[in-house]
């Protein structure tokens, strides 16, 4: 685990640089991002009328703060930015390496379509409450990708949680009320198992900096206690088989952009986090715990492709697809290969595109024909020609197939398992991408039939549908130019030296 | 960029464009379409005929560009190839008309189109690729691009059938990933190598090796429509004959042989695969495919059914001709990738026209057909002949050099098996000549179109006609020095050590 | 040392407690209130490990991060019970309906 020294350290190199390069380099693009959404959600909250415009152009400055990170990232390796002046063991450090920087970046991206298609989804009185409770989750998101002190990750955790608590309510009804009511007793319970084990890490260790606490852990009963603990809250938070079972209803019943950004962004943080302890500081737990990962993986995508072909409704269908490619994620622990983190990250990255775009498509399906019922959707694909695409295309790196990112991480999974010899692992893998086209297919084979085209549907606003299809194409495009974003992650070396 | 690392994009680019612009146009737009259509088709083959004459004088085209690291997208012109592309476009352009005329007044035409030129852009990258993992980009490709032609029509039936399709080819395509990404952990490269790049492996990896070439055949062979996974392709007849004809002469079915021809000539080298003993079931299970399919077309009374099932046993002379492993045996295999598919084309045309003009689906129906539609008869019968392997037709220097080949590589008992074949296809191919010739016609059609003094359409009887004088020509033009024959012993010799 | 050993399994005890009632109990008053019992469990063990030894004033992190998570906690059970009210308005019960197994 390296400690590099942050930005601006060759004051000669600097003087000839351009002002534009002047300005990437020395601004804390670290705390901007996380700064810039908090404000921004404050300033919707302050001017609700002006809450619309306000909150696409902070997703846009947002992302141009993830590309000036990038180039700070680029040009001196890790960053590591001590809030306040202050550094660990006391202060809050922030730290920014490639993983977090494909993080944010996902974030950023996914959000901008996001903001975009909410732009024209929400009227006005839902528009008000949707903004700042919407750049508040992106603040908490950024401030949890790069963080590296675990109980400051505690607080975005539960910021995030609440945040998207509230945003699944908006839909009113008794259904999101009541999977809004389920999902904030789990992210409760989840965080408070997570918060006890910290609890035992710091009494333990005295730190609470990842970087510090990986220097100083060893084995004991204390730490197992903890791993254990904060395992099982994270394992909840993400939904992994079986502690799934509040995730279908809560991303269903919510408006489309919030199922989106669910699916996509929120379940990621968790595994985010429980990403870098693993690769930080649980090295010292046996191989049993992987497998167990890699078993309860293997369950969920099975389980939950099943699960997806059976349902009747479309955004449920969405959603246990969700539950199925999560599983994908945790094969990557029992493989443990430098090549498998960065499969299991690809997927990571490409099923948030994806699934973000499948949401928004099928949130436009729902508002043309006011229902999603599965059986039904012949006459109001027909007249959809776009959202059909994306859906289609979205589905595409659901299935695993070429080109897309879904493919690209398929085959480094597959390659993983290969080389290391535990094959059962790409079985799955397979078994999954076959379930996959069964419930994809299964939606979109509804456009070719001689149905025709409903006069009764509602007209779909074009900023919504060409949402869904630009991710979609973003989807396609990561299996095409793939090599960009795998060496973006090598940055920092967050997965150790080949293998 | 140069010419040597744009022209392969280019060829992919000439039916990529037009086909997504196509997918905008609206129904009515019908000048619009058609001309993006037919100029995208000259084009490709333009660009791909310059591309051969520059290939012949020395030019070296590729294209890459990396995917993963040390795996690149390749797409590169070399003998083999160019074989496979050229066929692929000047059929295209062919079945472009064809098309044209044949869905004219059809709902969702720019979705059929946009869709068809999307195949052709597979089948294309499929041709150029130049290793195995560009392969399986184009070949799943390929899968996602022919289902909407297949469910085309919507009925309940095209649909089931569109659903069994997807169900073996994804099947298939998952088999190929597993075997392409084992491969490639093995050997490190997946580049398409002359005389393959497997040999050098240790030996103790062979049982593998073995295990993954049944694997690939498996993947491939669902495409080729090996028995037993040809199951799909009497059901695709729903689709309409433009699709069936595109499907069984040049992009699906041949999609898969080809890859069977590059897996044995360029992954394992023919050489290794002889020596792992790999040839011998491929060409049982060839054998098997040939006799299985012939029979099964003999009890089909649905026309495009007989010529399904006779496309079952026609694409397996193609991976015999490979698994005999003798130059010559491979040269016959190699020219009957070309032959079958202008024979078939025709076959299937001949197929469209009847139902198209006098609504003919059984061959019960077509009693004294010929009069009422000459030329269309005419052409069926020269690629039935061709088909049964009359000389001077196409079909018979197919099955010669194949017969040659099998004697010279000492696999005497395929020749009962050609011999076996020839007659069944005549079993199932003459009756339907007798009838349509010399029977004599019902009062009615079952649903006849009236073309004016023509027997059909314009653009349903050129693209017959001018496939069928392809086939002659193939066959007349076999021995000449550009012909054919020259081209395949000249893929053929880079494959066997000098 | 030893007593505080003692609240700190007490803490545990408490958080134990909460879990039970949380996942038993089907009234959702309940469960929020088991929820604020299971974090008053675990801010009981982060105060009472803070402590070291006679003499020495205890340490201020895990203090700092009683009162954030009490903090949190507060806002979290304002959320809750909002949430719950408007529930109980749109389904006139108390209790989140039993879902069907899936």
């Amino acid at each position: 685990m390296n400690f590099p020294t942050g930005a601006g350290t060759d004051h000669c190199k600097r003087m000839k640089l351009l002002p534009m390069e002047l300005i990437l380099g020395e601004v804390p693009w670290i705390v901007v991002l996380i700064i810039l959404p908090l404000t921004g959600g404050m300033a919707c909250f302050l001017f609700p009328t002006i809450s619309k415009s306000l909150g696409l152009l902070t997703s846009l400055a947002v992302i141009s703060c993830v590309w000036g990170l990038g180039w700070q990232l680029e040009e001196d390796g890790a960053q590591r930015y001590a809030i306040g002046g202050w550094g660990a063991p006391l202060g809050i450090d922030l730290y920014a390496d490639g993983l977090s920087l494909v993080m944010v970046a996902v974030a950023a991206l996914v959000g901008l379509g996001i903001s975009v298609y909410s732009s024209s989804y929400f009227r006005r009185d839902k528009a008000n409450h949707f903004w700042p409770l919407w750049l508040f989750l992106c603040g908490a998101l950024n401030a949890l990708f790069l963080s590296s002190d675990i109980f400051n990750l505690y607080v975005t955790l539960e910021l995030l949680g609440l945040t998207a608590v509230a945003l699944v309510a908006l839909a009113d009804g008794s259904e999101a009320l009541t999977s809004a009511m389920r999902y904030l007793l789990i992210n409760l319970m989840g965080s408070l198992f997570y918060l006890l084990g910290v609890a035992f890490l710091y009494h333990s260790f005295g730190s609470l900096d990842i970087a510090i606490l990986a220097q100083r852990v060893e084995p004991s009963p204390a730490v197992w206690a903890a791993v254990g603990l904060i395992s099982a809250g994270l394992l909840l938070k993400t939904a992994l088989f079986p502690m799934h079972f509040w995730l279908p209803a809560a991303h269903a019943s919510a408006p489309a952009p919030v199922s989106a950004l669910l699916s996509a962004l929120v379940v990621k943080a968790s595994f985010y986090i429980l990403l870098r302890m693993w690769l930080e500081i649980f090295p010292i737990v046996g191989i049993s715990f992987a497998q167990l990962l890699g078993l309860l993986g293997s369950a969920a995508v099975l389980w939950g492709g099943i699960q997806a072909l059976r349902q009747t409704r479309l955004k449920l269908l969405v959603a246990y697809s969700t539950v199925s490619q999560l599983g994908y994620l945790f094969l990557a622990f029992p493989l443990g290969m430098s090549i498998a983190w960065k499969g299991a990250l690809y997927m990571l990255l490409s099923h948030a595109v994806a699934k973000a775009a499948m949401f928004m498509a099928a949130g436009n399906i729902l508002a043309a024909g006011g229902h999603d019922r599965i059986a039904d959707l012949s006459s109001i694909t027909q007249r959809l020609p776009l959202t059909l695409t994306a859906f289609s295309l979205a589905g595409i790196s659901i299935m695993g197939l070429p080109p897309s990112g879904g493919f690209i991480a398929k085959w480094l999974l597959l390659e993983a398992s290969i080389q290391s010899g535990q094959w059962w692992w790409g079985a799955i893998l397979l078994l999954g991408g076959l379930l996959a086209a069964a419930y994809v297919f299964r939606v979109v084979s509804h456009v070719f039939t001689q149905a025709e085209a409903t006069h009764e549907a509602r007209e779909v606003p074009a900023r919504m549908e060409w949402t869904a299809l630009v991710l979609a194409l973003v989807v396609i495009f990561l299996g095409v130019f793939a090599s960009w974003p795998l060496a973006m992650m090598e940055i920092g070396s967050p997965f150790g030296g080949g293998s | 960029m140069n010419w040597n690392t744009a022209l392969p994009l280019m060829v992919l680019g000439s039916s990529l464009l037009p086909g997504l612009m196509i997918f905008f146009l609206s129904e009515e737009h019908v000048v619009a379409r058609t001309s993006l259509n037919l100029a995208s088709a000259i084009l490709k083959i333009v660009l791909i005929g310059g591309m051969f004459w520059g290939m012949l004088h020395g030019h070296h085209y590729e294209s890459r560009l990396a995917l993963l690291p040390g795996l690149d997208l390749v797409l590169r012109a070399g003998p083999l190839s160019m074989l496979f592309v050229l066929l692929s476009a000047g059929l295209w352009l062919v079945t472009t008309v064809y098309a044209i005329g044949y869905l004219e007044e059809s709902p969702y035409r720019s979705r059929f189109f946009g869709f068809f030129s999307l195949c052709v852009t597979a089948t294309v990258g499929i041709a150029l690729a130049g290793n195995l993992m560009t392969f399986l980009v184009f070949y799943e490709l390929l899968t996602l691009c022919t289902y909407p032609l297949i469910v085309h029509r919507g009925t309940e039936v095209a649909r089931k059938a569109g659903r069994t399709y997807l169900i073996y080819t994804i099947f298939g395509g998952a088999l190929l990933l597993l075997s392409s990404v084992w491969l490639y952990t093995l050997a490190g490269t997946l580049e398409f190598t002359d005389r393959g790049f497997l040999s050098g492996l240790d030996t103790s990896l062979h049982p593998t090796l073995i295990l993954i070439f049944a694997l690939l055949i498996a993947g491939l062979g669902v495409k080729a429509a090996l028995f037993p996974l040809h199951g799909w392709l009497p059901l695709a007849m729903v689709a309409p004959a433009p699709v069936s004809a595109l499907l069984h002469a040049v992009a699906v079915v041949k999609a898969g042989a080809f890859g069977i021809v590059r897996v044995v000539y360029d992954v394992y080298g023919i050489e290794f695969a002889t020596d792992l003993g790999l040839t011998l079931p491929l060409a049982i299970l060839a054998s098997a495919t040939i006799i299985y399919g012939s029979l099964r077309a003999l009890f089909q009374d649905e026309l495009k059914r007989r010529l399904a099932f006779s496309t079952v046993s026609q694409v397996s002379y193609i991976v015999l001709g490979i698994a005999v492993a003798g130059p010559v045996a491979t040269i016959g295999g190699l020219i009957h990738l070309v032959h079958q598919g202008v024979q078939k084309i025709t076959l299937f045309f001949c197929a469209g026209n009847l139902a198209e003009t006098l609504g003919i689906h059984k061959i019960s129906e077509m009693n004294g057909v010929a009069w009422r539609m000459p030329w269309t008869m005419a052409a069926f019968t020269i690629g039935a002949f061709g088909m049964i392997g009359a000389p001077p037709l196409a079909g018979f220097f197919s099955k010669w050099y194949l017969a040659r080949g099998a004697l010279d590589a000492e696999q005497d008992w395929v020749i009962l098996i050609l011999a076996g074949s020839s007659i069944l296809n005549a079993a199932y191919f003459l009756p339907i000549l007798y009838i349509a010739w010399f029977k004599k016609p019902p009062d009615s059609w079952p649903a006849e179109r009236s073309f004016g003094r023509n027997e059909t359409s314009w653009a349903l009887l050129i693209p017959t006609v001018v496939t069928a004088m392809m086939t002659l020509a193939l066959g007349l033009l076999a021995s000449a020095p550009f012909g054919l024959l020259e081209w395949a012993s000249q893929i053929v010799n880079r494959g066997f050590a000098q | 040392m030893s007593y505080v050993y003692l609240y700190a399994l007490l803490g545990v005890g408490l958080f134990v407690l909460g879990l039970n009632a949380l996942i038993v109990h089907a009234h959702l008053m309940r469960k929020i209130l088991a929820v604020n019992v299971m974090s008053t469990g675990v801010f009981l063990v982060l105060v009472a490990l803070s402590s070291r030894n006679e003499g020495i004033l205890p340490d201020p992190v895990p203090h700092a991060m009683v009162i954030t998570g009490i903090v949190v906690s507060v806002s979290a059970t304002a959320l809750a019970l909002i949430l719950m009210l408007k529930l109980n308005r749109a389904t006139g019960k108390n209790e989140l309906p039993d879902r069907s197994r899936d």
